[in-house]
């Protein structure tokens, strides 16, 4: 297997009393998009900032390319960060070419290709593009992108993630965080934090582990909610269905007695996987 | 009674907001309006909750004082506690008594926010302050419920938990609208309406928005010919393609897929750009 890229060897951040990250190593090879999954608060943002040598760790070693972090390593980096790091008072053009300045590599783009306004008077879609171009200008061996498609359309995020996995592709190594599960479903390898520790960590049918929901249907899913919730049960609403976790099932038998409704299974979502492993249900 | 919109249009100066777009509002069900930035949602849902008067068509809503609104910016007042931004709601909706105060306490703890009452709206995390927002729409039991992206850039705990509110406010007969950029919210709509520079790209219940898709989805492992490569994305390693004209792709590893509501969402999207473009071209 190839040399990892960014490693994070028992790696652990206290703030004073708190501690943010907890024991946690994980790594991102050549060609492979990881995905860090976890809630607000989970521990994501302060990881990434020592993947990245912006924060040293308490305990444990991040190496980036095979040594301690250092302004050459940070060279090999593409990072965007959730505000998308562009200066709003300049124009695209600008904003390439001050990035190209520091990294000190990078294709200078044809005249035409950019709009000519001020980043900040660009529609969110376009911005975002800009930043892809930004951080991929000068072929970084690692990128880390936090949140890279909030806020477009399915299809302008269906285009970014095309250059990210070109990158891939390429030989780079993609770090992205994400709260948007179909975004997670793209990724190799998924990494799921919760109280900062790494709770779960496989590819997309690893996490997934066949589980199974109950898909419910009656006349009145109003009514069966509620029951539903009377019995300690939190069924979600999907159209006019319910859905309930596999291992609720005599629960939720036994609430809807005398109701008519129909029972169907269905592959959990990533979603559904999600929320049960960062609560500790599964 | 079924509210709604019929051939509604507004322009802001050259920008074509909104054109010609339907919507059904049933009660006791959650409808869904799907776009990116600039879509025209923000519009859209400004306009049936009566906070935008539409330059073209018919809108039917109840009396203001029966609208629950959230609009995109959160509707949170940041220098007034949880717990004062609710009573200020109340006051303004002369919504009092013990009955309104249980269920205050109610929506409070399930959405996690008991806690945090006495908390300034502008010290609460992203999450929280959505989930303050929705409640506070809905406090008041309104028989028009409208929420402008709740859930973007939130967790997935915090959106379960938006999501419960949501499906609460439909069980309880609202009709309910609701904005997002994520396709899998779509899918939990009785009926969705995908937004493309102000037009309905596509609409109805996720099955038939599935149904209506024309042409054939391919899978395949290499890239597409340059010829096609427009129609064509990537779902992890994996490239997809879409045949407008229902033929399959010959050569090796490309097989003809059922596409899904993200495919179906990204094919609508791609026809409105070829439309634009022979649009353009004529």
């Amino acid at each position: 297997m190839a040399e990892p890229l960014a490693q994070a060897l028992g790696v652990t951040r206290r703030f004073g009393d708190a501690t943010a990250v907890r024991d946690v190593s994980l790594e991102v090879r050549p060609g492979e998009v990881l995905g860090l999954l976890g809630a607000n608060g989970a521990g994501k943002t302060t990881l990434l900032r020592m993947l990245l040598g912006l924060l040293p760790p308490s305990d444990g070693q991040v190496r980036l390319f095979g040594a301690s972090p250092s302004f050459a390593s940070r060279r090999r980096i593409g990072y965007m960060p959730q505000g998308l790091g562009l200066y709003e008072d300049l124009t695209p053009a600008e904003n390439l070419a001050f990035a190209r300045a520091v990294y000190g590599s990078g294709q200078v783009p044809e005249a035409g290709e950019l709009a000519e306004l001020p980043v900040g008077r660009l529609p969110l879609g376009v911005q975002r593009r800009v930043a892809f171009r930004q951080v991929l200008q000068h072929r970084p061996d690692l990128l880390v992108l936090d949140e890279p498609t909030s806020g477009v359309d399915p299809l302008m995020r269906q285009r970014l993630w095309q250059e990210a996995r070109a990158a891939a592709d390429a030989g780079a190594g993609v770090l992205i965080t994400t709260h948007h599960m179909e975004e997670a479903e793209s990724c190799d390898r998924l990494v799921v934090m919760a109280d900062g520790r790494v709770v779960a960590q496989g590819s997309l049918a690893e996490i997934l582990a066949g589980e199974e929901v109950l898909l419910i249907d009656t006349p009145d899913w109003a009514g069966a909610m509620s029951l539903l919730e009377r019995a300690g049960l939190e069924p979600a609403l999907v159209g006019r269905s319910l859905r309930l976790p596999a291992r609720d099932e005599q629960r939720l038998l036994a609430a809807l007695e005398g109701v008519p409704h129909a029972v169907r299974r269905a592959p959990a979502t990533l979603e559904e996987r999600f929320v049960a492993i960062a609560l500790g249900l599964g | 009674m079924t509210f709604g919109v019929r051939g509604v249009g507004l322009r802001y100066g050259s920008v074509q907001a909104l054109a010609a777009v339907d919507l059904d509002l049933p009660p006791g069900e959650v409808r869904v309006v799907v776009g990116g930035d600039g879509a025209g949602k923000t519009t859209l849902l400004g306009i049936v909750a009566g906070a935008l008067a539409p330059a073209e068509g018919a809108v039917r809503r109840p009396a203001a004082a029966r609208i629950g609104y959230l609009p995109a910016s959160s509707g949170v007042y940041p220098d007034l506690s949880v717990a004062e931004n609710l009573r200020f709601v109340q006051a303004a909706y002369g919504a009092r008594g013990p009955e309104v105060a249980e269920r205050r306490r109610m929506l409070l703890e399930r959405a996690g926010l008991l806690a945090v009452e006495g908390r300034l709206g502008g010290e609460l995390s992203g999450g929280m302050r959505q989930k303050l927002g929705v409640i506070r729409a809905m406090l008041h039991r309104p028989d028009l419920l409208v929420l402008d992206e709740p859930t973007t850039g939130v967790d997935p705990l915090s959106r379960r938990d938006l999501w419960w509110l949501i499906a609460h406010a439909a069980a309880e007969g609202s009709a309910v609208l609701v904005a997002t950029t994520y396709v899998d919210e779509a899918e939990r709509a009785t009926a969705l309406l995908l937004l493309d520079h102000g037009r309905a790209a596509a609409s109805g219940a996720p099955d038939a928005v599935i149904a209506a898709m024309p042409g054939t989805l391919m899978v395949g492992d290499a890239g597409p010919d340059p010829a096609e490569a427009a129609f064509a994305w990537r779902r992890g390693r994996a490239w997809r393609l879409w045949r407008p004209d229902g033929s399959l792709r010959a050569g090796a590893g490309w097989r003809a897929v059922a596409p899904d509501l993200q495919d179906a969402v990204t094919v609508a999207l791609l026809r409105g750009e070829m439309a634009a473009r022979q649009g353009g071209a004529a």
